[in-house]
């Protein structure tokens, strides 16, 4: 088929569109990356693209020397794997009760988990509900109040429709309870929609920083990372109260006494925070996008 | 048991297998016990965890005084909510919660199909696979991390000010975060940026799943390619785009408090501040829990209101619907 000249124009402007995505997408991560690398008095200076002028670590060696980082770290960690094992385990065990035609409460509890999908208590009630729980300050708030989800349990149950009955009546003849059931046949069969809930998870928990803010903001030892870097962002913009360019301009050169700048902690803390994501990106992609997919179609 | 008995049970199992009265429960108990024991533990925890603040809403028709029990308490009847409907920074947040939303809700749709289309029509496979990768990676990423990079790149000495000003487009330097009159739009477009490439996915699945005769026999017609787009690509994906718009709309009410929390400064506080940062403020900041508890229940109960009244129009006009 002959390229007609809308062919042509067309095709240039889509190649110009999505080379102009891909740079709007990856300048900010490149520009933060040379910025927490530069030398941070320099780095006041301005002009910082998408190289370091003056190569330092100082700005990453202030960031991790922070008392609370190593906190934050262990506990950014301990959430995202306590949640990802427990909330995606009990999350696929709901779900294969409610995969089982015969069982007589599948209906009303499947009505009773989408209803969540739609309401919520809202802030304050939750608040006073989880305090009378005793989980303010406590590592129990992140991973208990979302052990089971309806979007996950959703997903699941679509999957497991999809596995024969033949091995569940088998293994039924055989004498086998439904929780060995589970665990033998289910589990292992559903292992690549667990991933994906398993990377869903943790990458939701890894994120979270508002739990944080909200019911252990006065505990240290309960840190995490997103909440410190959120609280280093929260003076930056506290900074900004100044009416005037000028003012945020003198407020930037006043950080000249000390030796390493917020601007720089805070591009090394938004490298440092970000990286476990991007290390773990190609399977991101790979699993969420399938997970999409299966959970997409069925609704 | 005699045959008449037999018949008469048979009979009543095949005309009505829903009720379960006449069944025998000791049976069902002994095939489905270890099935309940493995949900009903669940339901219990999600009927204490996502029910139970619901009924917290009692608070909002009190004059809430934390120490106390929930039914120990001041009763006031509606008087939070006049208070509520009477308080002009009300408005302002009612106002920027739906600006701010349908903003993301209509730029966030407009780039997520525009990427998709794009990368349809794209058949260098490496070039279009080092698109999507690229482009779904701001998904993944938090939003305080985001913020941190918006913050940087509209900075005083960020990558927008250098190039309007190295252009000569701008005499000055611009402190784009502290612009009132900005500030929606700066949401819009971040928005658009730690979106649209992965909600392109969604739309590019509807796509792959439409029937290449279409576009065959669109060729023979003589259709060209934004014809064939108009044609055949968009009311492919019109299913889709009902249902996300459904789920969307119920969403109006929230506006995505987290950018918004971490991008506001005192400078544009007038435009940002949305429905659950004025019950965060009014709540857990100021102590009036009760009033916040109101402004939270008005928030939840337009938002359902909102996504059954979409429903419903999506159904009378005869597309697919979620309920």
């Amino acid at each position: 088929m002959k390229a007609t000249r809308e062919d042509v124009v067309f095709d240039a402007l889509k190649v110009l569109f999505l080379i102009g995505l891909v740079v709007v997408t990856l300048y900010p991560f490149i520009n933060v990356l040379a910025v927490s690398l530069n030398e941070p008095m320099d780095t006041i200076r301005g002009g910082i693209t998408v190289w370091p002028r003056q190569f330092s670590i100082v700005s990453y060696q202030d960031a991790l020397s922070g008392q609370n980082m190593v906190v934050a770290a262990r506990n950014s960690v301990a959430r995202t794997v306590v949640s990802a094992i427990l909330q995606t385990f009990a999350t696929a065990m709901v779900a294969y009760t409610l995969s089982r035609r015969e069982y007589v409460f599948r209906i009303p509890i499947a009505i009773i988990y989408v209803i969540t999908m739609y309401i919520d208590g809202g802030l304050i009630p939750t608040y006073f509900l989880y305090r009378s729980l005793g989980m303010v300050n406590s590592f129990h708030v992140y991973w208990l109040p979302g052990l089971t989800t309806a979007f996950n349990m959703l997903i699941i149950r679509t999957y497991i429709r999809g596995i024969s009955d033949s091995f569940i009546e088998s293994a039924k003849i055989e004498g086998a309870n439904d929780f060995w059931i589970f665990i033998r046949i289910i589990l292992p069969l559903c292992v690549p929609v667990l991933a994906t809930i398993v990377l869903f998870t943790s990458v939701w928990q890894w994120n979270y920083w508002w739990d944080t803010f909200i019911y252990n903001s006065s505990r240290v030892n309960l840190t995490t990372l997103q909440y410190e870097l959120m609280k280093r962002l929260a003076s930056a913009n506290a900074a900004m109260s100044g009416t005037s360019m000028a003012d945020a301009f003198t407020r930037a050169l006043d950080q000249a006494g000390s030796q390493v700048t917020p601007k720089s902690i805070r591009a090394a803390m938004t490298i440092i925070v970000s990286l476990p994501i991007i290390m773990v990106y190609p399977f991101l992609q790979r699993y969420f996008v399938h997970g999409l997919t299966i959970g997409g179609v069925k609704g | 048991m005699n045959p008449t008995e037999s018949t008469f049970s048979a009979q009543h199992d095949a005309l009505a297998p829903a009720t379960l009265g006449r069944r025998n429960w000791s049976t069902i108990f002994r095939n489905q016990g270890v099935l309940m024991l493995m949900s009903i533990p669940f339901l219990v925890h999600l009927l204490v965890f996502r029910y139970g603040p619901i009924f917290g809403w009692v608070m909002a028709f009190q004059r809430y005084r934390p120490g106390r029990g929930f039914m120990d308490q001041e009763w006031v009847g509606l008087l939070q909510f006049q208070t509520l409907f009477a308080d002009a920074t009300f408005y302002r947040v009612l106002r920027n919660t739906l600006a701010m939303a349908s903003i993301k809700l209509v730029m966030g749709t407009f780039f997520a199909i525009l990427v998709a289309i794009l990368i349809n029509e794209t058949r260098n496979r490496p070039f279009k696979r080092t698109v999507q990768t690229i482009s779904y990676l701001p998904h993944f990423i938090s939003w305080v991390v985001a913020a941190n990079l918006v913050l940087e790149v509209l900075g005083p000495r960020g990558v927008v000010n250098d190039m309007l000003v190295g252009l000569g487009l701008m005499q000055e330097r611009v402190l784009w975060m502290g612009r009132p009159d900005l500030f929606w739009w700066i949401i819009g477009w971040s928005h658009v940026w730690k979106t649209a490439g992965f909600g392109a996915i969604i739309y590019l699945a509807a796509m792959t799943s439409i029937d290449p005769q279409l576009y065959e026999a669109a060729d023979i017609d003589g259709a060209g390619r934004l014809q064939r787009i108009w044609h055949i690509t968009l009311p492919g994906i019109k299913p889709v785009f009902v249902i996300l718009l459904i789920l969307n709309i119920g969403q109006l009410m929230e506006a995505g408090f987290e950018q918004q929390y971490l991008l506001q400064n005192s400078l544009v506080m007038d435009y940002s501040e949305v429905f659950t940062i004025y019950v965060l403020r009014y709540g857990l900041q100021l102590q009036r829990y009760s009033f916040a508890a109101a402004a939270g229940i008005f928030r939840s109960v337009v938002s359902i209101v909102l996504i059954i009244g979409a429903n419903t129009v999506a159904k009378r006009l005869g597309q697919e619907t979620l309920m």
